[in-house]
């Protein structure tokens, strides 16, 4: 176990920025609360000895699915941009993005 | 202030763009230059709903990009997410490869100060490109054609220590990368791209010191000059009793300097965990000896088996491997030739200049491998003399076309019957008689002088040896 | 009511045109679905013209196992043309530019998409409260919830609105609900039916299934759409067996080893639904199965492994939704970090934010190991639980929910306490297995009870023959919701 990780309670304001979800304080304030709650029932995973056993990342033993390199038609430009919330010249609108 | 000496630890990481038909992970193609979002599906927009399947070419490229670097295949491989958000991530989490990437180990072949040496490489990975970010006055626009790409990333070992060695290592990269026709390689265009990883510590340590990590790297000269001012920059700071903060900088072409991006405050959490929706990649032995089997040529093969096939000095092999377009061009004409030295001559002075000149890719240049051979041939049969050559040539750069044709349209057949120079030496005395006088005086140069009359006379057509064994028999009289 | 099979049979003899099944859908949606509430939008058009392009195409002498049978399709399926908003407001006025896969295999065995149907936001809760836009009622007690998060889809097929409905199970959310309801509902095992188009929740958890009106239909609809599908990696290439010609006319049961969890009957179990449960499994040992007792040690971090992996997966899939391409996207931003804070504090409901958030945690920077990787290793151990179990019986028989279903508002302020509703759902999920949930009989409130048959990776056709053996045996599936809807016409035709 992480050495940060025991009995810790999770930073529910810095997880929900690494989120990218702003929260209010209320919110914040009942989310810290519930997931305090939650976090502390799923932590009972501690209590069993997993040395030695492999991880499960997927629920059927495949391998080795893969297409073949053929170019298909995919979209218009607009039908790309049909759902967009801003566009212009043919590109999805942001916000400026700084560098 | 501290007096001691700094060495440079540099490590790159170059992302690589593979030259398949279609994404890494859908239909879309990958041809550049279209409309914005044209070349796009719900699967690279990132829609709900919609999955990756992997591209078998871009698995084959990058394992063979392994085999000609010698890395180790890795039996079993696998994707995985990297989280984070901007606006050029379609689903802000990058499918790449976490700790078991396509490729290990391995090195790159560089020439340094003290002959060949290898640079190490950690691994190589297979991961999705970005789409492309434009920058408007009050907003920014994307556009997705990129996105979902394949792209292939080879990270070295921290082990080089100066800015021409990091250079010489990407050129190396990019010609072993051209030999294995994996990608076209450009830094200019984006389809090679590099992030330069670089610490100081005082000469005979072993411990890494902090590192910073160089962005907007775009031609091998912005690598070499942002390398030499960011070292300059970390000496200055240890030398002033300052710390090196981790952190990432951004090469500025225009001020010549490196400036700060993000420190390690901000630096990001990705979050990797495995991609549910992909399946591993298991290479078996004999999966990877039969793509083993079509593996091209490697540099350093190349340069021994010109060496041997053509009697060539070890610097011409060196020269002409070293470029793969060039190694090609001088094969298609060496190839047949009775004097591929002579080849290898043109296109390591003429050929190289020129090209260096107009900027041209030797691939694209006017004048054939047929046509370099025919020139060689002409000058060995004395059918024309190496001034004519060498005027040739430059004809069939600009504008192509057969050498034996041009020499019998224009009659610049080399003269050596001595009866029709005769007059022209003789003119040649009569119209310098100080140089001749020079030359019976024991001024041995004047004859040289003399001689280059001769040529003029001639149009260049003159044998010069003859024209020189003339003039001094008429002299010595 | 009539069951999709008995439909087809209807149709097939003339008995009845797919625009009148449609209409008279129509008209039950007319009738109840303003109490009721399961469907999100219904096309009536749109479902008149396929009716009328299926009626033609019999006409000409066409057939198949669905032509002309409407089915009702979870809100969370993309289905070319419809908006597919999760029952989110982060995705208000997004419309899908493409079919599903799943749905594509309706479409080309020539059913009608009738409507979307309610649920949990991302499919994301047992209750379909977490809907962004409305509650959905138990057509067994208007003060019940149907379940979730595939409730809308169970809902209108209790109800009478739907002959069957698609419905994504990630955690148990096809089974639960259709426990809840009364109705029949199959998880296929992980990589049966391709996800493509399935707006993921936990890509390795996630299955699209049937929910229907008998076990009959359940196959019916599991053939038209499972199989390899080259956009989906993790679907499987195993061939599709005929499941509806596998079911047994009678005496599917006999001889059958069902296993029972010695996990799942303890401490937590409603009295009443373990006496049903009870009950049904005495019913199959009559019906000539064996039936053994076998444990399942890992069942307590069953849970807490299933939290951690789904949210995990969930936070890099929910990632997307950031109103760049489509989707909510907030009015004000200066820059495009900020663009994403507003956007999904706006989009997303407060159940998805927990789960985004704990699935974040678990994967952050220091808790990786701790949490994530420590859940996908315990998944190995409850995996190996089911393998070692499977040696000792064909199939496995338990509850679907610990309860019936809960009342409105009963877990709103406590979402753990949900989530331990979960507890003999979720484990399919985790080991990729296969699960059949069907009713069994009722509590003295009227509600009903689910049974469950688990069967090993791709062991469909065996769950299917147990529990068509069992719903000859008892007709639960034929007892008819108080607020469902008449019939009149087609089944005063039909019987």
């Amino acid at each position: 176990m992480a050495s940060n990780s025991d009995q810790q309670s999770m930073d529910v304001n810095y997880i929900a920025r690494l989120a990218r979800m702003n929260l209010d304080a209320l919110e914040a304030r009942q989310f810290q609360t519930q997931m305090d709650g939650i976090v502390d029932y799923v932590r009972q995973l501690s209590e069993l000895d997993v040395e030695g056993v492999e991880p499960t990342a997927h629920a059927a033993p495949i391998q080795n699915v893969f297409r073949e390199d053929l170019a298909q038609p995919g979209l218009t430009q607009e039908q790309a941009l049909a759902n967009a919330p801003a566009q212009s010249g043919g590109q999805f609108i942001v916000p400026k993005i700084v560098e | 202030m501290s007096a001691a000496r700094y060495e440079a630890v540099i490590g790159l990481e170059v992302h690589v763009q593979l030259k398949t038909r279609s994404k890494m992970f859908c239909g879309c193609a990958t041809s550049f230059g279209a409309e914005p979002n044209t070349n796009v599906c719900p699967v690279c927009l990132g829609y709900p709903g919609t999955m990756p399947v992997m591209n078998r070419e871009a698995i084959r490229l990058t394992v063979l990009s392994g085999l000609m670097l010698g890395c180790r295949i890795n039996p079993r491989s696998k994707f995985d997410r990297k989280s984070y958000f901007y606006p050029d991530m379609p689903k802000n989490y990058q499918i790449t490869q976490y700790d078991q990437p396509l490729c290990l180990g391995g090195g790159v072949e560089i020439e340094g100060a003290s002959g060949l040496a290898t640079v190490p490489l950690t691994r190589i990975h297979l991961e999705e490109d970005v789409a492309k970010n434009m920058h408007f006055a009050t907003c920014s626009g994307v556009d997705f054609n990129r996105a979902g790409s394949p792209l292939m990333e080879i990270v070295s070992e921290p082990a080089m220590h100066t800015p021409e060695q990091a250079v010489a290592y990407l050129q190396g990269l990019k010609q072993t990368l051209m030999y294995a026709g994996v990608s076209d390689c450009n830094l200019e265009e984006g389809n090679m791209r590099c992030d330069v990883n670089v610490s100081l510590r005082p000469v005979g340590a072993t411990a890494l010191g902090t590192k910073a990590e160089l962005k907007n790297l775009n031609s091998f000269k912005s690598v070499l000059l942002a390398l030499r001012a960011e070292i300059g920059r970390q000496e200055q700071l240890l030398r002033e009793g300052g710390r090196v903060v981790q952190e990432t900088r951004r090469w500025d072409v225009e001020a010549g300097a490196t400036f700060l991006m993000r420190t390690k405050e901000d630096a990001h959490d990705y979050r990797y965990f495995p991609e549910p929706d992909l399946m591993p990649v298991v290479l078996s032995e004999q999966q990877i000896a039969e793509w083993a089997r079509g593996l091209p040529e490697t540099p350093r093969q190349r340069r021994a088996r010109f060496a041997s096939e053509y009697s060539l000095p070890e610097y011409d092999a060196r020269v002409l491997a070293a470029d793969k377009a060039v190694g090609d061009y001088f094969e298609a004409a060496a190839r047949g030739s009775k004097a591929p030295k002579i080849v290898s001559n043109w296109v390591m002075t003429e050929m190289l200049r020129r090209l260096g000149e107009t900027g041209q890719e030797i691939a694209a240049v006017q004048i054939t491998p047929a046509a370099l051979a025919e020139l060689v041939e002409l000058t060995e049969a004395g059918a024309i003399n190496s001034n004519t050559a060498r005027e040739l040539f430059g004809e069939l750069f600009a504008n192509g076309g057969s050498p034996r044709a041009l020499v019998e349209a224009r009659g610049l057949a080399q003269v050596s019957d001595s009866g029709a120079l005769q007059a022209l030496v003789d003119q040649a005395i009569r119209e310098n008689a100080k140089s001749a006088e020079d030359f019976r005086g024991g001024k041995a140069v004047a004859l040289k002088f003399l001689t280059g009359q001769v040529m003029r006379l001639s149009r260049g057509k003159a044998n010069p040896q003859l024209a020189a064994q003339l003039l001094e028999e008429r002299l010595k009289k | 009511m009539l069951t999709a099979h008995e439909l087809q049979d209807r149709l097939v003899r003339g008995d009845c045109s797919s625009v009148e099944i449609v209409q008279e859908l129509l008209a039950a949606i007319q009738e109840v679905d303003g109490t009721i509430r399961g469907y999100l939008s219904v096309d009536a058009e749109a479902a008149l013209a396929q009716a009328r392009a299926a009626d033609a195409a019999r006409a000409t002498g066409r057939g198949g196992p669905l032509l002309g049978i409407p089915v009702a399709i979870k809100d969370v399926l993309n289905v070319a043309g419809q908006p597919c908003g999760c029952a989110s407001k982060m995705l208000r006025g997004y419309v899908a530019p493409y079919d599903a896969t799943a749905v594509a295999a309706l479409r080309a065995a020539g059913a009608v998409l009738l409507g979307r149907t309610n649920m949990d936001e991302f499919a994301m809760g047992s209750t379909t409260e977490n809907s962004a836009f409305q509650v959905t009622r138990n057509p067994w007690s208007l003060e019940h919830v149907p379940g979730g998060s595939s409730g809308g889809s169970a809902a209108v097929v209790a109800a009478g609105e739907a002959v069957a409905a698609l419905g994504s199970d990630t955690g148990g959310s096809i089974r639960q609900p259709a426990g809840f309801c009364g109705c029949v509902g199959l998880k296929p095992s992980y990589g049966r039916v391709s996800r493509y188009g399935l707006t993921a929740f936990a890509s390795s958890l996630d299955q699209i299934g049937p929910m229907t009106r008998d076990v009959r239909d359940a196959a019916r609809l599991l053939g038209v759409m499972a199989g390899h599908d080259p956009h989906d990696s993790t679907s499987l290439p195993a061939p599709v067996e005929d499941y509806e010609a596998g079911l047994p006319v009678s005496g599917g049961l006999r001889g059958m080893r069902l296993g029972m969890p010695r996990e799942y009957f303890g401490g937590g179990l409603d009295t009443e639904v373990e006496a049903a449960v009870s009950a049904a499994v005495e019913e199959c040992r009559r019906q000539g199965a064996e039936v053994v007792e076998i444990s399942l040690p890992h069942t307590r971090y069953a849970i807490a492994t299933y939290y951690i992996v789904a949210c995990a997966e969930a936070s890099a899939n929910l990632s997307r939704f950031d109103g760049v391409r489509y989707g909510h996207r907030t009015a004000v931003a200066g820059d495009a970090t900020e663009l994403y804070l507003r956007s999904r504090a706006e989009g997303f409901g407060a159940e998805v934010k927990r789960r985004i958030l704990l699935g974040t945690y678990v994967l952050s920077s220091g808790y990786h190991d701790a949490y994530y990787l420590r859940a996908q290793k315990v998944r190995t151990l409850i995996r190996r639980d089911f393998d070692a179990a499977f040696e000792r019986c064909a199939a496995i028989v338990c509850p679907v929910a610990p309860t019936a279903a809960y009342r409105l508002g009963a877990t709103g302020g406590d979402p753990l306490k949900m989530y331990l509703g979960d507890v003999f759902t979720v484990t399919a999920n985790l080991a990729g297995l296969c699960g059949l949930a069907l009713p069994c009989g009722f509590t003295a409130a009227g509600l009903p009870v689910g049974l469950q048959f688990l069967g090993p990776a791709l062991g469909e056709a065996r769950v299917l023959r147990a529990g068509r053996a069992y719903e000859q045996a008892t007709a639960w599936h034929t007892r008819r919701a108080p607020h469902a809807a008449g019939m009149a016409r087609t089944e005063a035709g039909g019987k």
